[in-house]
């Protein structure tokens, strides 16, 4: 088979969006179609098209893995893990990174147009899980002429993604790379997303989710809902070495001060409050709604008949799990589940645990041993 | 076989089978894995404690998952390995003889190395000097050592006999070299044991 000439293929490069006719049938028996797939290529496919990595994003992430995000202009949101030189590598993979179906960022979500009604989904958009997410995405991989993945890789919600890909369609993934993931949503978890549901839907704003109309977003509700979750994104020593106590300076006192009121008086309030409106600027809260929603229903054993093992009996997949030490959203012991339950298997599976001092977050960061761990893997699969 | 190999790891790898399926408990950075792997094709797992030697091992494309030789042996299925190797860990373990139970149930025989804490040395070293032996095999001093399960070359027959194990095969080194049989637990300061159930 000849290279695939990618410079004259459409559907190949930054900022692709298609239009699937689907229908995509869903885990909750409703169907969705057509599904539109926002996506990004890097790099080529070679002859015998064994090169083809997927990357998965986490839950308010997009397809701008390796490139610069159109709207803020910031570098990809993996640019650490993938580019040149890096140990996803455009110059010897084929990299493929698809918004996922829910979310805003061009692919199918509560904000598109439902063309039955002519008007936006809103919360008449089907209730999604993640292995939803993942057919979607092999829908995509059949449109690019993609049958096998040489890995599929993902963190957080992308590592949910990127475990669940060889429970559905184990001969089309040889391996799999689960960083700061789980196999299942914990009570803890569900609860710190319930949080930030029902500050959404207690915004006056939000209307049933009706508001795509005036433009009257629930930003109110939104943007405390992401204040609460990025706490669970860092540590605990993160933001004490961070902010401390340290109060906000201000322009008539530079160094702050307690104002005795209820202003961001302190440094990692102000952080919170920033964190949060940014946030409302570039996420729909629908989708914020829909996507956590999936992760809550993400349990791999339950589709299984409760055994995690069986879940990856029929895959011949290697395995890799990292996880980070101050973690607390997806502990160690979430991934040691899953190393157990491939052990029980006999699958080729690696895992450790990394330190770091950034909590959850610490999968986005600079981290030297991460990428060698994946470099190695990649590279170990060709060995 | 690769020459930079510990002795005892370079003994282990010379006496493996061509395509075994082998499960390397505390592997440190993969160092034998990564051997019997290119020289014999062998299908090469390991558990490791230690997150830097993980990530080593990892990095050079082997399966290594980070856990504990005490705890975590119990998820991997029967006989689902031709050799479990325990190489210089087992008198690190809460429980050698659970453990060593745990590789004879995992792989169908297992190779332990060790230490031999009645080498003369080391006797020597407690009746003269009256102090726990620091030596070339035993470097640490008794506060800071891993070694918390100290075993000489005959508690360890004892314990295999006291279980009903079979010994398949018996290698005993002093320095690099290999060393007679004949009072072993005298003059090896290394030993290897090929175990089956």
């Amino acid at each position: 088979m000849a290279s695939v000439p990618l410079s004259q293929d459409s559907r190949f490069g930054l900022r692709r969006q298609v239009r699937l006719a689907g229908p995509l049938q869903l885990s909750s028996g409703a169907a969705l179609g057509p599904v539109d797939i926002a996506y990004e290529t890097y790099g080529a496919m070679n002859a015998d098209r064994s090169n083809v990595i997927l990357i998965c994003h986490a839950l308010t992430g997009d397809q701008y893995v390796a490139s610069d995000h159109p709207a803020t202009g910031k570098p990809g949101w993996w640019w650490r893990l993938v580019g040149a030189d890096k140990p996803v590598d455009p110059a010897r993979h084929f990299i493929v990174c698809a918004n996922v179906i829910g979310s805003c960022m061009g692919s199918s979500g509560p904000a598109s147009i439902d063309p039955a009604i002519g008007d936006s989904y809103a919360m008449r958009f089907p209730v999604l899980t993640i292995a939803d997410m993942v057919r979607a995405q092999a829908m995509l991989l059949d449109h690019l002429g993609v049958d096998r993945l040489h890995a599929v890789i993902g963190g957080s919600m992308g590592g949910m993604q990127a475990l669940t890909w060889p429970t559905i369609f184990p001969d089309r993934v040889e391996s799999c790379i689960v960083i700061a993931s789980t196999a299942r949503h914990s009570a803890q978890n569900i609860a710190f997303h319930e949080v930030g549901r029902q500050a959404i839907m207690a915004d006056p704003n939000w209307r049933g989710g009706d508001y795509y109309a005036d433009g009257q977003i629930p930003s109110a509700g939104l943007a405390v809902a992401r204040m609460a979750a990025h706490i669970t994104y860092l540590s605990e020593a993160g933001l004490t070495e961070k902010f401390g106590r340290r109060l906000q300076g201000r322009p008539e006192n530079p160094n702050g001060a307690k104002t005795f009121g209820f202003d961001a008086d302190f440094q990692v309030e102000s952080y919170l409050r920033h964190q949060g409106l940014s946030f409302v600027e570039r996420f729909d809260a629908n989708s914020y709604l829909y996507i956590t929603r999936a992760m809550d229903y993400y349990d791999i054993a339950d589709d299984h008949g409760g055994s995690l093992a069986k879940a990856f009996a029929a895959s011949q997949a290697r395995f890799c799990l990292v996880s980070f030490d101050t973690d607390w959203l997806y502990p160690t012991a979430e991934s040691r589940i899953i190393v157990h339950a491939l052990n029980a298997g006999g699958a080729q599976a690696s895992f450790v645990e990394l330190s770091s001092p950034f909590g959850h977050d610490a999968f986005l960061l600079e981290c030297p041993e991460l990428n060698r761990v994946v470099d190695g893997f990649l590279k170990g699969g060709r060995a | 076989m690769s020459a930079s190999l510990r002795p005892d790891l370079s003994l282990i790898a010379r006496t493996v089978r061509q395509s075994a399926r082998v499960l390397d408990v505390g592997c440190g950075d993969g160092a034998l894995m990564a051997a019997l792997r290119d020289a014999k094709q062998v299908d090469a797992r390991g558990l490791e404690i230690d997150g830097s030697n993980v990530a080593a091992a990892v990095g050079r494309g082997l399966s290594v998952v980070q856990g504990d030789a005490d705890t975590d042996l119990r998820y991997y299925p029967d006989a689902s390995f031709d050799y479990a190797i325990l190489s210089q860990t087992l008198q690190t373990t809460r429980r050698p003889d659970l453990v060593v139970e745990e590789l004879l149930r995992i792989g169908r025989q297992a190779f332990v190395s060790f230490p031999n804490f009645a080498h003369w040395r080391g006797r020597i070293s407690l009746l003269w000097g009256g102090r726990m032996p620091v030596t070339r095999l035993l470097p640490d001093t008794w506060y800071d050592t891993l070694n918390i399960h100290h075993v000489t070359v005959d508690d360890f027959r004892a314990l295999v006999k006291e279980r009903g194990w079979s010994i398949d095969g018996q290698w005993f080194l002093t320095g690099d070299k290999e060393t007679t049989h004949a009072n072993a637990n005298l003059f090896a300061e290394h030993a290897v044991f090929l175990l089956r159930k």
